[in-house]
């Protein structure tokens, strides 16, 4: 029963998308794109910040880098190699910083990777020759597709890259890394103990958690079609998934898929009707929201369970009174 | 005569500046279960610590069935077959007690057929686990909870079983079980090293102890000798001295 209510809620929820683009404007795909962006920042931040339980701010860095790594190499290839460029250099940069400071925990941790971006932001601004520095960089256009048709072309292949990083975790969740992550999450000492590599483990994670942040990055960049260093390594870009993982609900499939759907929405929303004040707005919104739900809106569902519980005791309780009079 | 199984010797430990062990030496026959007893603070956690090779000693040798363990990472030594029950438990709350005991066999992938055995061990040895299979570990009682963190290290498949207090927390009825089932699993070929500061308790359920004070093995004997030793009957029985 409740697996038919999941699978029809989906097949609506894909009709939903398959037609959204034939139906409205230009400025309904261009929010929905952005919202599948956000969908595949805060579902690959969730391996590394929710599956493993570290808290990482790698997420700009990640993205910078895709977008960086796919704009060079679009200068000499075709699209689809350039988004597996971007996804690969983040995946890689992953791969090499992921040994140094995935040994530290908690706060330690959180800090090291706050400072990705920030080096990296200077570093290609240094790097003048290669990116073009504080100039940034333009990326060749097609002038082959229409305005209309590039925007849904953006939407398509923004909408893939969120299926597919939702389904990678999936994958992962499912896979013995996913239980190693798991068991780190839970008690790292004890994980050590029972045999886990977990510094392998929280790479493989850190990487995982990459590899489809750069791929955002790198069809960012080609959408966009022009990227300087504060834009593509902005550190929002490491909060703002944190955020919508706590919305939905950390460590789950479904809570960063909704949570970055209701983060856009809130902030598309406040910024329409409070333009002076919007960062404010959206501030005291998310505050409000995590203090109140701080499991995310993953967590009414357990409430409502418990509330049942917690009625159906009563009525025995009073069952119960009722047969010993 | 038993042949031995691990053999500690001259070991030191430390963390940072502050040494914990000085020049440790342990011996566990196969098939017996060893008691190391001690105060607060005397390095019995680090001790086991230091045979899982989650901390590493800054000397000494420690060798299991012939083989040296310096330098190995804990997986490795998981491999050879110890297995380490934590101090606390360590559970994974928000994971049924099959799957934290699945986590037990993490390194034998493949043997399912030798995993599905053990866990049938597990739980004829606990029935009560086998009551509570697909409950939430952090749901379990502390009693249970032990349970679970035993047959999570005997998933393993170990030859010896190291245990960080046993009795910790418990209620003395429940600690008699426990030590119950231990005797049982020794019984079936299991060597075990028992940390513990209920000291009663240790010398009752083991066949040699240990007894470390300050880093320092001070005592040495077969627990029946040690119950009689006035030294531990003051120190850690709580007997006065009734000649002293």
């Amino acid at each position: 029963m409740r697996r038919a209510l999941l699978l029809g809620g989906l097949a609506v929820l894909a009709l939903a998308l398959a037609a959204l683009p034939f139906m409205s404007g230009n400025y309904l795909v261009r929010l929905a794109t952005i919202a599948f962006m956000y969908v595949v920042l805060a579902s690959s931040w969730n391996i590394i910040g929710g599956l493993a339980g570290y808290p990482s701010f790698a997420s700009a860095a990640f993205f910078g880098l895709g977008a960086y790594g796919s704009a060079i190499v679009r200068a000499h290839a075709a699209l689809p190699l350039a988004w597996c460029a971007g996804a690969l250099t983040a995946s890689l940069f992953a791969l090499l910083i992921g040994p140094a400071i995935l040994r530290l925990r908690g706060h330690y941790f959180a800090v090291a990777s706050l400072v990705l971006a920030p080096v990296l932001r200077e570093l290609v601004n240094g790097a003048t020759d290669l990116t073009g520095g504080g100039m940034g960089l333009t990326l060749p256009g097609s002038t082959a597709l229409s305005v209309d048709a590039t925007a849904r072309l953006y939407y398509a292949v923004m909408l893939a890259a969120a299926v597919g990083t939702v389904l990678f975790t999936i994958l992962i969740l499912s896979s013995r890394l996913g239980w190693a992550l798991r068991c780190i999450e839970q008690n790292e000492d004890a994980s050590t103990v029972l045999g886990v590599n977990t510094l392998t483990a929280k790479v493989a994670a850190f990487v995982a958690s990459a590899a489809p942040a750069g791929l955002a990055g790198a069809i960012y960049a080609t959408w966009i079609g022009y990227i300087d260093p504060t834009d593509v390594f902005d550190d929002l870009l490491s909060v703002k998934p944190i955020v919508m993982a706590f919305l939905g609900g950390v460590g789950t499939i479904a809570g960063p898929v909704f949570g970055a759907a209701i983060f856009v929405a809130l902030e598309e929303l406040v910024w329409r009707n409070v333009l002076n004040f919007h960062a404010g707005i959206l501030g005291i919104i998310i505050v409000c929201l995590l203090v109140f739900i701080p499991g995310g809106l993953g967590s009414f569902r357990h409430a409502a369970a418990r509330v049942r519980a917690l009625a159906s005791k009563q009525t025995n309780g009073t069952a119960r009174v009722r047969s010993a009079a | 005569m038993a042949t031995t199984l691990l053999e500690v010797t001259g070991l030191c430990v430390g963390y940072g500046d502050v040494r914990v062990l000085h020049e440790v030496g342990l011996v566990v026959k196969r098939g017996e279960i060893v008691c190391l007893i001690g105060s607060n603070g005397a390095g019995k956690t680090t001790l086991l610590r230091a045979l899982s090779g989650v901390v590493r000693a800054s000397a000494g040798t420690i060798s299991f069935a012939g083989e040296s363990l310096i330098g190995l990472a804990p997986q490795q030594i998981v491999r050879r077959g110890i297995a380490h029950v934590p101090e606390g438990r360590r559970l994974f709350a928000g994971m049924s007690v099959r799957e934290n005991l699945l986590m037990g066999a993490y390194l034998r992938r493949g043997a399912r057929t030798e995993i599905r055995r053990d866990l049938d061990l597990v739980l004829t040895t606990f029935p009560r686990l086998a009551e509570r299979l697909s409950q939430d570990a952090a749901t379990l009682s502390g009693g249970e909870q032990q349970m679970c963190a035993i047959g999570r290290g005997l998933m393993a498949g170990p030859q010896l079983l190291l245990i960080d207090e046993l009795s910790l927390g418990l209620a003395p009825k429940l600690v008699g079980e426990l030590g119950q089932a231990l005797l049982a699993i020794n019984r079936a070929g299991l060597s075990v090293l028992l940390v513990e500061q209920d000291v009663a308790t240790a010398l009752r359920l083991a066949n040699y102890g240990f007894v470390l004070d300050t880093g320092h093995i001070v005592l040495a004997d077969p627990t029946a000798l040690l119950a009689k030793n006035p030294m531990v009957q003051e120190a850690y029985l709580g007997r006065a001295a009734v000649n002293a």
